[in-house]
């Protein structure tokens, strides 16, 4: 089972406790009656759905019901950091620490098991 | 005139007359209490254990009791209280800003007890619920099965499973299930 780690419960937790609630990081325009029709819809409407390195806001719904955000690899499904909303984007942990993580917590995915589907 | 028998309904208890369990798991329909679900700012805490009559716990995890009464942490901001009677004048009375909405009867509780307690309620709930990671008066919003619950351990070998009401029936078949399971397969001790 995937644990996630919830910044607000400071522990890990299982997935099925938490949903997942779209890019992270998506500030909503200072002016949003004045702003065009093209920029509404990249606003609203357009996500990058990147491969690999995403920023994603999760919540912890069945546990204790915050939003926070999370860096996750869409290819191995791992999640490299969770943080707190509100904190802007947090780097990503270096080489090092994400084999750390790794080593860790071992994950084992399609990817994992069969080799770099990338 | 004729009895139109109204005078006869009552209110029963969602489990009301339930029994359950195994040789090692004893399952009980919880009695009525009063809960409210309390939402409050970090700075009205202090207010709220005041007129409350217990520190509102503000560690994840973490459960209050006293005064007959029960706080329990769900989040950073929300606490679930379990008591007897007036938490809502209580709340009230303490001037600070903050949300009591009563759901006594919203939710109803099973009490789960006996060496295999843990056991049944993980067969439905992938909580780690090891002393060390779950120690006594630990609490926490979490899942069973398909329904949400909110656990609380009230001994190192009972707790507190808060369920919703609609819910309870198939809670307490469910940690029926489970309280088998656990005598099928006794952990080792």
């Amino acid at each position: 089972m995937l644990l996630i780690h919830c910044p607000y419960c400071e522990e890990d937790r299982s997935e099925l406790e938490f949903r997942w609630a779209g890019e992270a990081h998506i500030a909503r325009p200072e002016n949003i009656s004045a702003i065009t029709d093209e920029e509404f819809a990249e606003y609203f409407f357009l996500r990058n759905n990147e491969k690999g390195l995403t920023y994603e806001r999760w919540r912890h719904i069945h546990g204790c019901g915050r939003f926070f955000n999370a860096a996750r690899d869409t290819v191995s499904d791992r999640f490299l950091m969770t943080y707190k909303a509100g904190l802007a984007r947090q780097p990503v942990p270096t080489a090092e620490e994400a084999a750390a993580i790794i080593e860790d917590k071992t994950v084992e995915t399609w990817e994992a098991v069969e080799g770099d589907a990338r | 005139m004729v009895d139109s028998g109204a005078d006869l309904a009552s209110r029963t208890l969602p489990l009301a007359g339930a029994h359950g369990g195994s040789s090692v798991v004893l399952l009980e329909p919880a009695g009525p209490a009063e809960r409210i679900s309390l939402r409050a700012r970090a700075e009205d805490v202090a207010a709220l254990s005041n007129a409350i009559g217990l520190d509102l716990p503000v560690r994840p995890k973490t459960s209050a009791s006293g005064n007959g009464r029960t706080a329990l942490w769900l989040g950073p901001d929300e606490w679930l209280v379990i008591g007897e009677a007036g938490l809502v004048q209580a709340a009230a009375s303490s001037g600070a800003l903050h949300s009591a909405t009563d759901v006594s009867h919203r939710n109803t509780a099973i009490l789960v007890s006996g060496p295999g307690a843990a056991a049944a309620i993980n067969s439905g709930c992938p909580l780690d619920l090891s002393l060390a990671a779950f120690p006594v008066a630990a609490c926490t919003r979490t899942l069973l099965g398909k329904v949400e619950i909110v656990l609380l351990r009230t001994a190192e070998d009972a707790f507190r499973v808060e369920v919703w009401r609609s819910f309870s029936g198939y809670a307490f078949g469910l940690l029926g299930e489970g309280a088998r399971d656990a005598a099928l397969n006794p952990e080792p001790l």
